[in-house]
């Protein structure tokens, strides 16, 4: 009788410590070894792979370095119809920084914060960590903070800001589809482009290079591969499609009949085709003051009329859009979006 | 003494500021690290928080204060997220004893919870009503079994106590004062509405049902027991939001509505519309959605009582001019207005309406009507209540599963 109850006395002890180190999430970005020597120059370690997206979110004009780990010896299966099924054991990484000089990458950085999307059996888990002043390593941190940046921006601007750093509730406001937690960039057709890989000096196509290094199997020949445009960069696509592709990754992430903002009935996925649910002509329905006193999401021929710009150009925490991650205007796709509701009829 | 009561308020001032920075973080993690099925006491006292608090993903929690106005949560000066505090996939969450105050946007939203409960809240923007307030104050959408009870909204530049797209409601004891609509279901289904009072709003009650949304109709909604008066506030919502279209001076508004029961309220000194039922075409917006009903049907409103004082509407605007021509057909205002755009489909071969589809008006104290012929024009304006003379079956109470 007494074996059996220190037996199973040890047997709860032993339970409880596994679940105990199986739930532990490192403190510190260093201890995961994503990266090898000074982890502030972000030289990914075997297995740990850069990727870049053609057409990105905005945030306030951080730079981002991004990094797939794909568990050992397995591989992504290719889909061209949503973000890719990564397997279980995969992890994102992103490090968000602001040069110091953007005209001028030679003048050094200030990494912010890096957010990690691991794929865990219960599903994605989003961490982040906050670089500390040193550079020296980043921490984690679930309650989010608010720091200042300042840089000179690409046209030769002093600028000062404030950047938010999310709390771990605020990434699944973003990455969220019916309330399960999920990639958003990572797509067939957003990795469809050129990245300059260590070692080659040249641009390399990312999912041929995923290809030939056996992470994405069952993929069609190239030229089957859809791809993004590039918003700023029309000889890669019509204004139309610019557009759709800079609203798709920018607000369809909400503003999709699965995500947060389906309570609005507006849809900005790439694939959408209903004019109404576009917002063209669409009144609004829990705008409030978002609204600005504007009749439609979108009237034709009248950007200036149409409250998708007055929401996009606001930075008014009640009215702005997206309702994370942006306290700047992005003049620059202001431009182009101003330009494809002027061009519509 | 005056330097060192100097120093002394100057180090008061730093360590407040510091603390509550801190608060938000303590709430925060509070808030990410619960718990299922515990309890997240608030202190008593006031605390600015510069970002929306959010709780996700968590089942049977209870967020308590020590009571409306002994814990207060102020978002003015708010810089990050839109609403003050956001509640997004749950299971039986309450709301309690708390005054959540000046956020940017909405004071609570909840979104894709099954079982909400808010129970002595106070969601409220201070100072005058203004269109750059916040559009909802208590703001569930999406829910299942929704209760709100005790609380009291003011200032909204939309909708004090907003219920949308929901099922299975009760909006009981409840105060909205100083908003555009006091309390208002919209698209919602099951909802008993009642024991509270709406006074000094643009229009106290509205229950609409709107075009290109997720859950497409709203119904069996019952108002009654409620006190809605002196709803005379100038309207100062934004333009573009379908509640900058109601007219100052309305108690009640259904609009495009389908299976509602309006009793033993009173509706008093609302100077334009005791009681308005409408068309979305009365609107005069389009309509693109193809499953979206437009029209108001199986509406009962009876045992109410209503009086305002003698005089004119007090509506500007578009509303204006009709209440003129209103005025033509007779020395007073009445207290009960319909559009009388009906849906061909709900006619019986004699052109009168299919008996469960009728709008039925009896045994109101005071009761008069008018019924604006708006799909002719307004051609034939007519008074007469007879054909309104009629009894629908009572509607059935929500079952309702709220803690």
């Amino acid at each position: 009788m007494r074996t059996y109850l220190i037996a199973a006395w040890l047997l709860t002890f032993w339970l409880t410590l596994v679940s105990w180190q199986s739930a532990t999430v490192p403190e510190k970005l260093s201890d995961y070894g994503f990266f090898t020597g000074d982890l502030a120059h972000q030289r990914p370690a075997a297995g740990v792979v850069p990727y870049t997206l053609n057409t990105p979110l905005f945030s306030d004009y951080a730079e981002k370095l991004r990094f797939i780990q794909l568990p050992p010896g397995q591989s992504v299966t290719y889909t061209d119809t949503a973000v890719l099924h990564f397997p279980v054991g995969t992890t994102l990484i992103k490090t968000f920084y602001y040069p110091h000089d953007f005209r001028d990458p030679a003048k050094g950085r200030r990494l912010l914060e890096t957010r990690l999307l691991v794929h865990q059996p219960g599903g994605w888990k989003a961490l982040v960590y906050v670089w500390n002043p040193e550079q020296t390593d980043a921490v984690l941190e679930v309650a989010g903070d608010t720091k200042t940046v300042q840089y000179v921006d690409a046209q030769g601007t002093a600028r000062q800001h404030a950047y938010g750093i999310p709390n771990l509730n605020q990434c699944k406001g973003c990455h969220n589809r019916q309330e399960v937690l999920t990639p958003i960039g990572p797509s067939v057709r957003q990795l469809n482009g050129d990245l300059a890989y260590a070692g080659t000096g040249k641009g390399d196509n990312q999912l041929l290079h995923w290809h030939r290094t056996g992470m994405l199997t069952g993929m069609p020949p190239l030229a089957d591969c859809p791809k993004t445009p590039v918003w700023n960069q029309p000889e890669t696509g019509s204004l139309n499609d610019r557009a759709r592709a800079w609203l798709d990754i920018n607000c369809a992430h909400c503003h999709n009949p699965q995500g947060p903002a389906m309570t609005s009935g507006l849809n900005l996925s790439v694939g959408e085709t209903n004019p109404t649910a576009l917002g063209i002509l669409k009144t609004p329905v829990a705008a409030g003051r978002g609204s600005g006193g504007h009749a439609f999401d979108i009237v034709p021929g009248k950007p200036e009329a149409s409250i998708l710009i007055y929401r996009l150009y606001s930075t008014d925490p009640g009215d702005r859009m997206p309702e994370l991650g942006r306290k700047t205007v992005h003049t620059e796709s202001l431009e182009l979006l101003r330009a494809w509701i002027k061009a519509m009829k | 003494m005056k330097p060192a009561l100097l120093l002394l308020t100057t180090w008061l001032y730093a360590s407040t500021l510091y603390a509550q920075s801190d608060v938000q973080k303590r709430y925060q993690t509070k808030l990410i690290m619960a718990d299922d099925g515990s309890t997240i006491e608030l202190d008593a006292g006031s605390f600015t928080f510069t970002s929306s608090l959010s709780l996700q993903d968590k089942k049977r929690i209870v967020i308590r204060g020590k009571g409306i106005d002994k814990t207060v949560l102020s978002f003015k000066g708010q810089t990050d997220g839109a609403e003050g505090l956001r509640v997004s996939n749950g299971e039986n969450i309450v709301i309690e004893n708390l005054t959540v105050q000046d956020t940017k946007g909405d004071g609570i939203k909840t979104m894709n919870v099954k079982g909400i409960t808010f129970r002595n809240v106070k969601v409220e923007w201070t100072g005058p009503p203004k269109s750059t307030n916040g559009g909802y104050g208590l703001y569930p959408v999406q829910c299942d079994n929704v209760l709100i009870e005790g609380c009291t909204a003011i200032g909204a530049s939309d909708a004090g106590i907003y219920v949308g797209q929901s099922r299975g409601i009760i909006v009981k004891n409840s105060k909205a004062y100083h908003n555009v609509a006091g309390i208002e279901i919209e698209n919602s289904r099951d909802a008993d509405v009642f024991d509270n009072e709406a006074y000094e709003n643009t229009g106290g009650i509205l229950v609409f049902d709107l075009p290109d949304l997720v859950q497409k109709q709203g119904g069996n909604v019952r108002v009654f027991n409620n006190h809605v008066h002196d709803n005379n506030l100038p309207n100062f919502a934004p333009e573009g939001n379908i509640v900058a279209s109601v007219a100052e001076g309305t108690g009640l508004l259904i609009l495009a509505a389908n299976g509602i029961e309006v009793f033993n309220n009173r509706f008093i000194r609302n100077q334009s519309i005791g009681t308005g039922i409408i068309s979305y075409l009365f609107t005069q917006r389009t309509i693109t959605d193809q499953a979206y009903y437009p029209f108001s049907t199986a509406i009962s409103i009876h045992d109410n009582v209503y009086e305002r004082n003698p005089g004119p509407a007090s509506a500007r605007g578009s509303w204006g001019e009709l209440f003129k021509d209103i005025l033509k057909t007779g020395p007073q205002m009445p207290h009960i207005l319909y559009d009388g755009i009906v849906d061909p489909a709900t006619l019986e071969p004699n052109g009168k309406p299919l008996p469960d589809r009728r709008i039925c008006i009896r045994n109101n104290k005071n009761q008069s009507l008018i019924t604006l012929d708006a799909g002719q024009g307004f051609k034939n304006m007519s008074r007469d209540a007879v054909p309104f003379d009629c009894q629908l079956p009572p509607l059935k109470a929500p079952a309702l599963n709220a803690r």
